[in-house]
């Protein structure tokens, strides 16, 4: 199994403080992939510097081969890697059928398809992807108008339309009422499976994060700490001590 | 125009006399652009009619000197009166855009400028006017020619200086200053913390048109003043102001001066005509190198 | 891949919003009617209601950049102006030389035949359309990487310095001008030719911008508006799109240009061509009195601020400059979502736009 990502001895330090120190990390295509960490750790900061949005001080950040640390946002989002925003984001002005009538995967576009009407395909398709977060009753409403809970899963919906090879989720489950997060692993572990897209999920609910991750990495302090499946994690004393402070 | 090169090749001191006149311009264009880095930094607003209160504060120097009084004493006046102006104008629109989206700012002192454009128009004409200083002109000889220095110049940087030190004074001391740079900072921390910031952007709007009005009044002196030639001094200020970014002293005197020598040489090179045209050509290529030095950080320039 | 889908309707309904209405029907049957009827009404304002659709397509194609994309413009007069320069140039080019022409104060004695005029005129606007489009993606790669204030700056500074470089180029006249060729017939088949071209340009323009916002484009533009760095992250091409609305804008304002030059009969640098502070405002001010970001905003602000503008222009006894500056600083500050913003807000359904019932009081708690 090859890896999506490969994150080779990245640093990225704000003035004087080091957010990242020397990380190393692999996204093997086809699995979850879990990014632990107490707050502070860095984990927001890899993730920005994955998907381009600052550049990182040195090492070298690849994706299906090739060297993307250089490289702006757009550039890095159509090659099919996407990400999810902590502070969800979505165009609050338009209704859920447009927010997800936008995210078609632009990659595949040429210059002239910015001229055509969207085909009912995608209408269909839009309207299965709003019904498999479970917001097709909502679907015509002013989406500034959803609760934060239904935005973010309005724009986890959004990232399933561009049909990406590699989804990177910034807490997903934050912010979401609690009855409601069994269902949200059940569908990010579906479009796992079912779509086949790699997910890299930065997760702070051990319970949640546990139950779906194949590898799990642990940061603290800007440092990796520890990396393994779930069980070795867990078990990990240098994890369970950097969580409880003992660090 | 390559005449006008070969010139300053071969006469040295022409390249000093440019310098010396530049950096005597630019210490007024610091002024003015230090009251836009004020009012862009503490509240967001990007005031576009910057060179409109530059003029006013001009034309005050111009009607004292029409009235027989010497256009210097029109400093204070200037300041007072642009200070009550800029006050009440904060009051009746600023204050209601502060919230709003930047472009809205940005479009309500636009349609300000034309109001106090027009309204100088009708109340003074059209016609380029100075303030006559009655300074004399001093002539240094320098590496085989001899550069000439007004007089007034030389007051005006001497002033500029002093009102410069005189705000940098007043930031870091007084307790206004402190709670200007606690709402640059931080507005919603500094309402927190007790900080009227109402008042504050009300004093910091203020602050921007007297300081402004007192650049006009030493432009006025050493230059000419029109009702419609405020726009190019705002121009002066954002590009200074996006040269520096705004929460650089330091940076917007340094800027201010390289455009001051960089309007002066290219005055002389490209003709008088092309002045405008040389800090609209200042403002694009500053507008440029901060794509490309964002672009190292993989940003906009935003 | 399958998806199990629920209970839901069969068919797929289009979004409202990009619909053609009955409302949208009635509305531009009216205003091709005013366009037919108006100049056969009122003879005399035959010149003043062929500005009125000149205004109209200022108002839109702002709008294209400053209503649905987010991005205000303050320079989109420069397309203007080098519309009106290059369908001048063009038309003088094609037959004799510019730099003789443009010398003499009489323009030469050099006489157009109509042949020569009409082709020139032809040629000439549509040179004017691509050159202004050629230029604004050529300007898209200095200032598309801007955002928000630094753009509307910029873009004031292009128009600028335009006004002054092309004041200061001997070869088009400079800040002297140049007498545009003369109509070859009365003075009323001018105005009525040139009538014509204007009301067509203003509908070509509205049917454009209409069809164009059904497409993939218009949503796409309308999310960079929203969000840019979303958008981004998307994968949106942002930089295609901005460039090519930049483009549209440019080529509607290029014909509009050349159209005005051809009316006036001379054309000049700063007051006629660049105009920053007067049309390049006004075509603001109209598309945020109407409501940007609508496709009829632009088109009503534009009508009723050229009405109410020539109406009152004469009783203002010299201060109808520093009026409309008022009148333009009060839209801004205490009316800035404009006639259909306003109503669109009010009664949303007119629009095709759906808002979940809530119990009066307890909107906007839930955000």
């Amino acid at each position: 199994m090859s890896n999506l990502v490969e994150v080779r001895n990245v640093s990225k330090a704000f003035g004087g403080v080091i957010a990242n120190d020397d990380i190393s990390i692999d996204v093997p295509e086809g699995q979850i992939t879990g990014l632990i960490g107490p707050n502070g750790s860095g984990k927001t900061t890899l993730f920005n510097s994955v998907v381009g949005y600052h550049p990182i001080d040195s090492g070298s950040i690849k994706f299906k081969g090739k060297e993307i640390s250089k490289y702006r946002v757009q550039q890095i989002a159509r090659l099919g890697m996407l990400r999810t925003f902590q502070q969800t984001r979505i165009y609050g002005n338009m209704n859920c059928i447009d927010n997800m009538l936008i995210s078609v995967p632009h990659r595949k576009a040429v210059f002239f398809d910015m001229f055509k009407p969207y085909p009912n395909e995608l209408r269909e398709k839009a309207e299965d992807l709003l019904d498999f977060v479970g917001l097709y009753e909502k679907r015509k409403l002013n989406s500034g108008d959803l609760s934060f809970g239904q935005q973010k899963l309005l724009e986890f919906a959004m990232a399933l339309m561009n049909e990406p090879e590699l989804l990177l989720l910034d807490e997903p489950t934050a912010g979401i009422n609690p009855t409601l997060i069994n269902g949200l692993i059940d569908r990010l572990k579906r479009a796992n499976t079912e779509f086949g897209i790699t997910l890299f999920i930065i997760e702070h609910n051990m319970r949640v994060i546990m139950n779906m991750a194949d590898n799990i990495y642990c940061l603290a302090h800007g440092e990796l700490l520890a990396a393994g499946n779930p069980d070795d994690i867990q078990n990990d004393q240098s994890v369970i001590d950097a969580y409880l402070g003992a660090h | 125009m390559l005449d006008n090169l070969n010139l300053l090749v071969l006469a040295p001191f022409l390249n000093v006399q440019l310098l010396v006149d530049g950096l005597f311009i630019g210490a007024i264009f610091a002024l003015a652009s230090f009251g836009l880095a004020l009012v862009w930094g503490v509240m967001n607003v990007k005031n576009l009619c910057q060179g409109e209160y530059v003029i006013m504060g001009g034309y005050f120097a111009w009607y004292m000197g029409a009235q027989g009084i010497h256009p210097m004493l029109a400093m204070p006046v200037a300041a007072v009166g642009m200070f009550a102006f800029g006050w009440v104008i904060y009051k009746m629109i600023i204050s209601r855009v502060v919230e709003k989206d930047m472009f809205t700012s940005l479009l309500a002192t636009f349609g300000l400028a034309i109001v106090i454009q027009q309204g100088l128009n009708l109340a003074f004409g059209p016609e380029v006017q100075v303030a006559e200083s009655g300074y004399s002109t001093h002539t240094i000889p320098m590496l085989g020619g001899s550069i000439t220095v007004a007089e007034i110049r030389f007051y005006s940087f001497l002033i500029c200086c002093a009102f410069a030190a005189a705000i940098i004074g007043f930031m870091k001391m007084s307790r206004m200053g402190q709670a200007i740079r606690a709402t640059a900072q931080d507005v919603r921390a500094a309402k927190v913390m007790g900080i009227d910031t109402e008042q504050v952007f009300a004093f910091t709007y203020a602050l921007n048109a007297a300081v402004c009005g007192v650049a006009g009044v030493l432009i006025s002196m050493i230059w000419v003043i029109q009702p419609f030639y405020g726009i190019t001094h705002s121009i002066r200020s954002f590009v200074v102001v996006t040269a520096a970014g705004f929460g650089n002293f330091p940076g917007v005197i340094m800027a201010a001066f390289g455009l001051g020598v960089a309007e002066q040489f290219g005055g002389f090179i490209f003709g008088a005509e092309m002045q405008q045209v040389t800090v609209v050509g200042a403002l694009l290529l500053v507008l440029i190198w901060r794509q490309v030095q964002m672009a190292r950080y993989r940003q906009a320039v935003q | 891949m399958t998806i199990v889908a629920n209970e839901r309707a069969d068919t797929v309904e289009p979004t409202a919003r990009r619909m053609i209405t009955p409302n949208d029907l009635i509305m531009f049957g009216a205003i091709v009617l005013f366009g037919i009827v108006g100049p056969l009404l009122f003879p005399n304002y035959t010149f003043q209601i062929a500005v009125l659709w000149l205004m109209v397509l200022f108002a839109q194609t702002w709008d294209v950049m400053g209503g649905q994309m987010g991005y205000n413009s303050l320079g989109n007069i420069f397309f203007f102006g080098a519309g009106m320069y290059i369908c001048t140039v063009t038309q003088i080019g094609l037959f004799t030389d510019v730099g003789l022409y443009t010398s003499s104060s009489d323009g030469g004695s050099f006489l157009f035949t109509p042949d020569q005029y009409y082709i020139g005129v032809a040629v000439g606007l549509l040179f004017a359309a691509i050159g202004s489009s050629l230029l604004a993606v050529a300007l898209g790669w200095i200032v598309f990487g801007l955002r928000g204030p630094y753009f509307a700056i910029g873009t004031l500074g292009i128009a600028l310095g335009a006004g002054e470089l092309v004041g200061a180029w001997e070869w088009v006249g400079g800040g002297g001008g140049i007498p545009i060729p003369v109509y070859p017939g009365s003075g009323d088949g001018k105005s009525f030719f040139y009538y014509c071209l204007c009301f067509g340009a203003a509908m070509a323009t509205f049917v454009f911008l209409k069809w164009l916002y059904s497409t993939r484009f218009g949503l796409a533009i309308n999310a960079i508006r929203d969000d840019e760095e979303k958008a981004e992250a998307m994968g949106v091409h942002t930089m295609r799109h901005k460039t090519v609305a930049w483009a549209i804008s440019a080529f509607f304002l290029g014909i509009s240009g050349g159209l005005f030059g051809n009316m006036t009969g001379f054309i000049e640098p700063l007051e006629v061509a660049f105009p920053a502070p007067t049309f390049g405002l006004f075509m603001v001010a109209m598309a945020l009195l109407g409501g940007k970001g609508t496709i009829w905003g632009p088109v009503i602000g534009a009508i009723l601020f050229h009405i109410v503008k020539e109406a009152t222009w004469t009783y203002f006894l010299g201060w109808q400059w520093v009026a409309l500056g008022v009148i333009i600083i009060v839209n801004i500050v205490f009316f800035q979502q404009g006639i259909v913003g306003w109503l669109q807000e009010k009664y949303p359904a007119w629009f095709g736009i759906e808002v979940e019932e809530r119990p009066s009081g307890v909107k906007g708690a839930a955000e």
